[in-house]
C-alpha cells in the first residue's frame, strides 16, 4: 500500500515525491503513462526566470532559481545551468507600459531587473536587430537549464530515498469510499507506433494500488485523470513547438523573448540555439506532432531578430503541450471531494521552472494537510467564485 | 566492442554509457535516448540508432523496437532557407 500516489512523473511529480521522501514520508509511488521526459518536462525550452507580472510568481521563482543554483551539488548531476539573464522585448506601446510596471514590481520584490535602451540591448546581444523594439527589460539572474538531467536528478534522488517510480503505467480508474480515494487502478502500457500521438497501448492487466493520498501533476493530461474522479478541470492543452540548431561557439548571453510575437531563443550549454514562436491556431487537444508551419514562422521571426542566424542550420524540432487555465494561474491544492486529492497543474508553460519550489510546497501540503494563502489563491474553486488571478508575462 | 566504443559520434555517447542506462533500469529506446543523449546531434540518430536498438534488444530479449520518433527536418536546413519558404498547411 502506498501512502501517496503521485500521478505524473514529470518534473513536478518527481520534485514532490523527492521532497515528500526527504520529509520522511515512506511509500511514495510515482506513475507515468509513458517514459520519463515523455511529456512537457522533456520537451520545454529550459528557461528559468523570475521576470513575471505577479508578486506570487516573482517571489516563487526567486526561490526556484536559488534551488537551481544548488541543484548540481545537492543532486550530484550536471544540469547545465547557466545564468545569462532574460532579455524581454516588446514592439507595442501598451506592452511597453506593462513591462515598466512589471520591472517596478520586480524591483520591490528585490530583483535587479532594469529597463534597457537600444544601445544597451546591443551591448547585451550585439547581433540583435533593435529597430521597432519599443522597450526591453533585463534580469541578469534569470537563466537556462538542460531539462533532461534535471528530471533524472530528481528521479535518482527520489529513488535513493525509497520512492518507487513506475513509468509505462497508466491510471485507468479510482476506487473511492465515503468521499475519499482508497485505491488507484493502474495498467501497464507500451508506446503506440508513433509516440507523438496521444496513445498508449495496454501491456498487461490492470491492478489496484491502495493509497492514503493522491496528487495529480499530469500537466496537460491532468483534466483526463481528474475526470475519472468526477472532478472537472477548466485546463486546455495547447501545443507549442521548439527547434534546435547546430551547435555554435558561445555568443548569446541571455534568453531573448519578444512578447509581441512570442519568439524566444537562447543558447544551451551544448551550443545549440533553442527557441520557439507563437503559432496560431494549433490543433485542438493533446498533440505532440511537429509542423512545418512552425519552422517557417520561427525562421522568419528569428532571422528578423538576428540576421546573422540565416546561415545556421536547424537540426531538429519537437512539440509539447502547455497546460493552460482560463486566467493564466495554476490550479494547486486540495479539493473538497474527494478529500484526499491534491491538484497541481495548469502551469501555463512555466511549470518546469516552478517545480523546484512547488515540489517543496506541495510535499509540505500533502504531508501536513495544512493549507496556505498561496494554495487558497490558486485553488480550483476560484473559477466558481470568480476570484481570478492575473499574469501577463507568458511567452507564446 | 570495447566499453569505450563510440556509439553516437555526434554526442560522444559510448557503449558503457548505454550499458549504464540499462543498469539504471531503462528498457525502452526513448528513455535511453533521453538518459544518454544519443541521436540528438548532427546526424539525428542516422548512425547510432540501429546500434542502440540492437543492444537494447539483446539486453531485454525482446524484438528490436521501432526507431526513436524521427524529428524533422530530415537533414539540417539553414534558417534563411526556411524563412524564405511559404507557410505550409498543418503537418
Amino acid at each position: 500500500m502506498a501512502r501517496v500516489v503521485v500521478i505524473g512523473a514529470g518534473i513536478l511529480g518527481l520534485a514532490t515525491a523527492y521532497n515528500l521522501a526527504k520529509r520522511g514520508v515512506r511509500d511514495v509511488l510515482v506513475v507515468d503513462r509513458t517514459y520519463l521526459c515523455g511529456g512537457a518536462s522533456g520537451r520545454n525550452g529550459g528557461g528559468v526566470r523570475a521576470q513575471f507580472s505577479s508578486e506570487i510568481n516573482i517571489r516563487l521563482m526567486r526561490e526556484s532559481i536559488a534551488i537551481c543554483r544548488d541543484f548540481a551539488t545537492e543532486m550530484k548531476i550536471n544540469v547545465w545551468f547557466r545564468q545569462g539573464g532574460y532579455l524581454f522585448l516588446t514592439r507595442t506601446a501598451a506592452r511597453a507600459r506593462e513591462l515598466e510596471e512589471n520591472v517596478a514590481l520586480q524591483n520591490r520584490c528585490g530583483l535587479p531587473t532594469r529597463m534597457v535602451d537600444a544601445a544597451e540591448m546591443r551591448k547585451i546581444v550585439p547581433e540583435l536587430a533593435t529597430e521597432g523594439v519599443r522597450a526591453a527589460s533585463f534580469n541578469p539572474g534569470d537563466g537556462v537549464v538542460f531539462p533532461w538531467p534535471f528530471v533524472w536528478g530528481y528521479a535518482r534522488a527520489a529513488t535513493d530515498l525509497g520512492v518507487t517510480i513506475k513509468p509505462f503505467t497508466e491510471v485507468v480508474g479510482f476506487e473511492t469510499r465515503n468521499g475519499r480515494i482508497t485505491g488507484v487502478r493502474l495498467r501497464p502500457t507500451r508506446l503506440s507506433p508513433l509516440d507523438a500521438s496521444d496513445e498508449v497501448l495496454p501491456a498487461g492487466d490492470a491492478f489496484t494500488e491502495e493509497c492514503n493520498e493522491v496528487v495529480i501533476c499530469a500537466g496537460a493530461w491532468s483534466p483526463k485523470v481528474a475526470e475519472l474522479l468526477g472532478v472537472a478541470l477548466p485546463n486546455k492543452p495547447h501545443r507549442h513547438e521548439i527547434c534546435a540548431t547546430e551547435p555554435l561557439k558561445p555568443w548569446l548571453g541571455p534568453l531573448v523573448a519578444d512578447l509581441t510575437d512570442g519568439l524566444y531563443f537562447s543558447q544551451s550549454m551544448r551550443g545549440e540555439i533553442v527557441g520557439g514562436v507563437a503559432v496560431d491556431p494549433v490543433p485542438e487537444g493533446i498533440n505532440q506532432q511537429s509542423s512545418r508551419r512552425f519552422l517557417t514562422t520561427y525562421a522568419r521571426a528569428l532571422v528578423g531578430a538576428v540576421p546573422t542566424m540565416a546561415g545556421v542550420r536547424v537540426l531538429r524540432q519537437w512539440a509539447g503541450c502547455y497546460d493552460l487555465t482560463p486566467d493564466g494561474g495554476p490550479i494547486v491544492g486540495r479539493v473538497p471531494d474527494p478529500s484526499n486529492l491534491t491538484l497541481a497543474c495548469g502551469f501555463m508553460g512555466h511549470g518546469f521552472m516552478m517545480a523546484p519550489v512547488m515540489g517543496r510546497l506541495l510535499a509540505e501540503h500533502v504531508d501536513t494537510g495544512e493549507t496556505s494563502d498561496l494554495f487558497a489563491r490558486w485553488s480550483l474553486d476560484r473559477f466558481a467564485r470568480g476570484d481570478l488571478v492575473h499574469e501577463n508575462m507568458i511567452i507564446g | 566492442m570495447t566499453a569505450k566504443a563510440m556509439l553516437c559520434r555526434c554526442e560522444d555517447v559510448t557503449l558503457d554509457e548505454v550499458m549504464e542506462a540499462l543498469e539504471a533500469g531503462h528498457r525502452d529506446i526513448e528513455s535511453v535516448k533521453r538518459y544518454t543523449g544519443f541521436g540528438t546531434g548532427w546526424c539525428q540518430g542516422k548512425q547510432c540508432v540501429v546500434a542502440c536498438a540492437r543492444i537494447l534488444a539483446k539486453a531485454t530479449g525482446r524484438a528490436p523496437e521501432l526507431p526513436i520518433t524521427p524529428r524533422p527536418p530530415l537533414h539540417p536546413v539553414a534558417l534563411g532557407v526556411l524563412a524564405s519558404l511559404g507557410d505550409a498547411e498543418e503537418g
